[in-house]
């Protein structure tokens, strides 16, 4: 350390309090109110689905033609549907097709997306043009449209919907993806690493891809709801889950002719949607709140 | 050890191309500190972003060969490219806060180049990180490894910077302005650790620098650059005593002098030429104040041939028309 005596360190500025971390980012989470609210609602419907068996007071597909139609009591909480099935019950099983469908539907946008967004931001031009063509194209059928059509292709069935709905989110996962790692490669710090003798590879794995995490968090609080209540939609339409399922889209489609009769068989799946999707709603503007950089 | 023939780069392209570097000769041998001195806009920055090929688009190299040990890095393919950049020739940047990624700890940034390419475990290179701070003057390195780079100063940013740049052992570091962005008093500790750490690893020194005290305080021989041509390079001694170059004159009477009373420094009257424009003549001779006196009408004409006032001293300069002649003159510069 003979060197570290003669090139004397001089006591530099001290350092700035920590902030920006992951730790600093949770407690700003905690304090943002539309945050609370949409990741408690998240966290009840996580906990629905994980204990459903327990939580539930009755079997969901347990028919029962003598109880048709029932309005809400205190043996059947919300009710009961046109073959006399526990309502609530439905309702608290359909929690995992929910999470189901969110996690399969994000996971084949974010996984196909990020790739195909990090190979057209940080690889070649000719790459670049043609997975971009690609999106747009995608990008030009109407959402729902793009669905059925991959639905009508696939099959219909609960997974084939979920494939359809993560596949039209595809584009744009990767249109974000391709933004920032063009942003991030024209940042300094890629350049000098690129004249220490980074390769391309290294450096959008280990410099793009964490420079992703932030808005990709934001958008996938956004995107998933929609994945959601496209998947719902199918299912009303018949392309989804089929029907014993309890799935909240499903559910409606069943009970819709007895509106008039009926309301609470239409309402509540109708409002578990609702809450879910606006719950996932806030929790992403708390999100976007606390990992926005210029708040920062 | 690294010969730059020839070199060209324009930013551009067709009639309105900007010739950044407009045919430059330079040598630099093993072990010793060379420094790069000239105003803004002259090309040394894109001189020494193309020694090692960062020139991005719209910019190009036209012309030219950069030897490295005889092998043309112009000339490279990628992956030999990048095999060369860090461990045979680093680079160092202006703005050592900005080079640094945001998101890594600073040891793991030291760490990572031992690790992927020196060949190290995980856990040598972040011993051998922590080391390298430490030599680099870090105070506290093992604690200091785990900051990130925005909780340390622009002063240690560059201390780690050179840690980064130095860890492969390169023949050769190429330090772009590295201490513009830094505060006077750290300046001069951050040009003693880049002399000190070159000197200890036989390291050669490229010192791309504005501020012609630098190159007094800190190199052996001096390049000074104009309109993208060195106009006259030789050994430090020789050339800041009794510079060749009116240019050079021109820029050690515009630089204050420590300790001497000046009434007011002397600037050089007019700006640099239009670089789209093809030089027709010597690039200073607008400017030049020996030449006014002269009135050598061969300056506006034909471009200056280097002279040797002296062995191992060049000065592209008609004045210096009396001394030998280097080299063929060249032809036309374009």
């Amino acid at each position: 350390m003979s060197l570290a005596q003669s090139v004397a360190a001089p006591a530099e500025a001290a350092p700035q309090p920590r902030r920006g971390g992951w730790r600093w980012a949770m407690a700003r989470l905690l304090r943002n109110p539309s945050a609370r609210i949409g990741g408690s609602v998240l966290l009840l419907i996580l906990f629905c689905a994980a204990f459903a068996p327990w939580v539930a007071p009755h079997d969901p597909l347990h028919v029962n033609t003598l109880g048709r139609l029932l309005p809400p009591s205190a043996t059947n909480w919300l009710g009961t549907d046109e073959v006399g099935r526990d309502i609530a019950s439905r309702l608290i099983f359909g929690t995992r097709y929910f999470l189901l469908i969110c996690l399969i539907a994000s996971t084949i946008s974010g996984g196909f997306g990020i790739l195909l967004g990090l190979v057209a931001g940080g690889g070649s031009a000719l790459a670049d043009t043609l997975i971009m063509r690609c999106t747009d194209m995608l990008l030009a059928f109407p959402y729902i449209l793009l669905v059925l059509a991959i639905v009508a292709i696939l099959g219909p069935s609960l997974w084939t919907a979920m494939a359809a709905v993560g596949i039209a989110g595809i584009p744009g996962y990767a249109r974000l993806i391709r933004s920032v790692a063009l942003t991030v490669k024209r940042e300094e710090y890629v350049e000098a690493a690129r004249a220490l003798g980074a390769s391309e590879a290294q450096i959008i794995l280990s410099t793009v891809l964490p420079n992703t995490i932030s808005p990709l968090i934001v958008y996938l609080s956004y995107a998933t709801p929609i994945a959601a209540l496209s998947a719902a939609a199918l299912s009303f339409l018949g392309l989804g889950a089929q029907a014993p399922a309890p799935e909240w889209g499903a559910m409606l489609v069943n009970s819709r002719s007895f509106l008039f009769t009926a309301w609470w068989a239409v309402a509540a799946p109708g409002l578990a949607i609702f809450v879910a999707i606006f719950s996932m709603n806030l929790l992403g503007n708390g999100l976007r709140d606390v990992l926005d950089p210029r708040d920062v | 050890m690294l010969e730059v023939r020839g070199l060209r780069t324009q930013f551009g392209t067709g009639a309105g191309a900007v010739r950044a570097v407009n045919g430059v000769d330079l040598a630099i041998n093993p072990g010793e500190v060379l420094g790069i001195v000239g105003e803004s806009g002259c090309g040394k920055t894109v001189l020494a972003l193309s020694i090692l090929r960062l020139i991005d688009a719209p910019g190009r190299i036209v012309a030219g060969q950069v030897l490295f040990e005889g092998t043309d890095v112009l000339a490279m393919r990628p992956r030999a490219l990048t095999a060369l950049r860090g461990r045979d020739i680093a680079m160092i940047f202006q703005q050592p806060k900005a080079s640094l990624d945001p998101l890594m700890r600073i040891g793991s940034q030291i760490a990572e180049p031992l690790r992927l390419r020196g060949g190290r475990s995980r856990a040598e290179a972040w011993r051998e990180a922590v080391e390298l701070l430490g030599a680099v003057g870090i105070p506290n390195p093992e604690e200091k490894a785990r900051a990130y780079p925005h909780e340390i100063s622009g002063g240690q940013a560059q201390r780690v910077m050179i840690a980064i740049a130095l860890a492969l052992r390169p023949r050769l570091l190429i330090a772009d302005e590295p201490t513009t962005a830094l505060d006077v008093t750290v300046q001069a500790q951050i040009l003693e650790l880049l002399r000190e750490r070159c000197r200890v690893l036989g390291t050669a020194l490229v010192l791309v620098t504005h501020d012609i005290g630098v190159v007094a305080q800190m190199a052996d021989r001096v390049a000074v650059m104009y309109a993208g041509r060195v106009v006259e390079n030789g050994k430090v001694a020789d050339i800041l005593g009794q510079p060749a170059h009116p240019y050079t004159r021109g820029l050690l009477r515009s630089a204050p002098v420590m300790g001497a009373v000046q009434a007011r420094l002397r600037e050089i009257p007019g700006g640099i030429p239009d670089l789209t424009r093809p030089l027709s003549g010597c690039a200073f001779a607008p400017r030049c104040e020996a030449r006014q006196q002269a009135g050598a009408a061969r300056c506006d004409s034909q471009a200056p041939p280097s002279f040797l006032p002296r062995a191992g001293w060049q000065a592209r300069c008609w004045l210096q028309a009396g001394a030998p002649q280097a080299q063929p003159a060249p032809e036309a510069w374009a």
